[in-house]
């Protein structure tokens, strides 16, 4: 089973590195955008098929390292 | 005292600051990252500067879980005192031994300099032998010293006096433009609420000899040898 976890700033915290990706992306020219705030994708590789358990071990897993909560949310996908 | 230095896969600073310690009169044991347990009767534990895992993940983080942070966690517990130094108090916001976080500079660049510090207060085991309001002369050397809180967590620690240091100028005017890294409200260092803990950016572990820049370091390692129980 596949899992991708995604972690991103709060909305409100300060994004130093999304704002120099912003200003890199206009200065190339790229139309159209309005800003950037960057995060981190984790694909994970799962033993077992139940589902719920993943996406439990997977919550424990954001809340105890992947994420740091007091700025970051998370988001966890359990594919096939 | 008795001093225990931990090293984590990345810490370079663990000499530099055992060096400080026994300086000032501690005995210190350097002790493993993986290790369960602390040596028997330490004082102080010591989370030195560095780039433990490298940075990986946030910095911290991963050191932020070892093994030695769970006794840690407990000697902190028990009024126990613990030094967190520049990647020490990026361990420690992580660990969650203190609140907040220390993110990327504002800038996006790495800062090494001299820096001068208010210390914020002196009647805690880390400054006694500081002056209230006293502007001290070390070295900065992070990319990730940008200290956030949320709004609650900082009034709290405004609100009860926890910021141990901020970030001035030579006449100790806490500006914007001493402000090295965008921490909020010049937050350089700050306590937990027993003032056993405290984590700081700054190293003044670096500035113990005149032959090499200065002494105002000194003084933390000094009032920690001064045996006074918590404020």
């Amino acid at each position: 089973m596949k899992a991708r976890v995604t972690v991103t700033l709060k909305t409100g915290v300060l994004d130093p590195q999304g704002k120099a990706i912003e200003g890199a992306l206009k200065s190339l020219g790229i139309e159209g955008v309005g800003s950037v705030r960057q995060g981190k994708v984790f694909d994970i590789e799962l033993s077992g098929s139940d589902k719920a358990a993943a996406e439990a071990a997977l919550k424990t897993a954001c809340e105890k390292l992947l994420a740091n909560t007091v700025i970051e949310n998370y988001r966890v996908e359990i594919g096939a | 005292m008795k001093a225990a230095v931990i090293t984590f896969p990345g810490s370079n600073r663990d000499g530099d600051v055992a060096k400080a310690l026994k300086q000032a009169g501690a005995s210190v044991a350097h002790v493993w990252h993986a290790d369960t347990e602390l040596p028997a009767g330490t004082d102080l534990v010591v989370l030195p500067g560095g780039f433990s895992y490298g940075d990986y993940l946030r910095t911290g983080a991963i050191a932020g879980r070892a093994n030695v942070m769970d006794a840690t966690r407990a000697h902190a517990a028990r009024g126990g005192y613990v030094l967190g130094i520049c990647n020490g108090f990026q361990i420690a916001c992580e660990a969650g031994l203190l609140p907040g976080i220390l993110m990327r500079n504002a800038d996006l660049k790495f800062v090494c300099r001299r820096q001068h510090l208010t210390v914020e207060r002196a009647d805690t085991p880390y400054t006694s032998a500081y002056a209230r309001g006293q502007v001290i002369d070390v070295c900065i050397a992070h990319g990730e010293g940008n200290y956030v809180a949320d709004p609650e967590t900082l009034a709290r620690l405004e609100g009860e006096g926890l910021v141990a240091f901020r970030y001035a100028d030579a006449q100790g005017k806490v500006t914007a433009q001493a402000n090295p890294n965008g921490s909020l409200n010049n937050i350089a260092g700050i306590y937990s609420p027993g003032f056993n803990v405290l984590g700081l950016m700054p190293h003044p572990e670096n500035l113990i000899d005149s032959l090499t820049g200065g002494t105002d370091g000194r003084g933390m390692f000094e009032s920690l040898m001064g045996g006074r129980k918590a404020a």
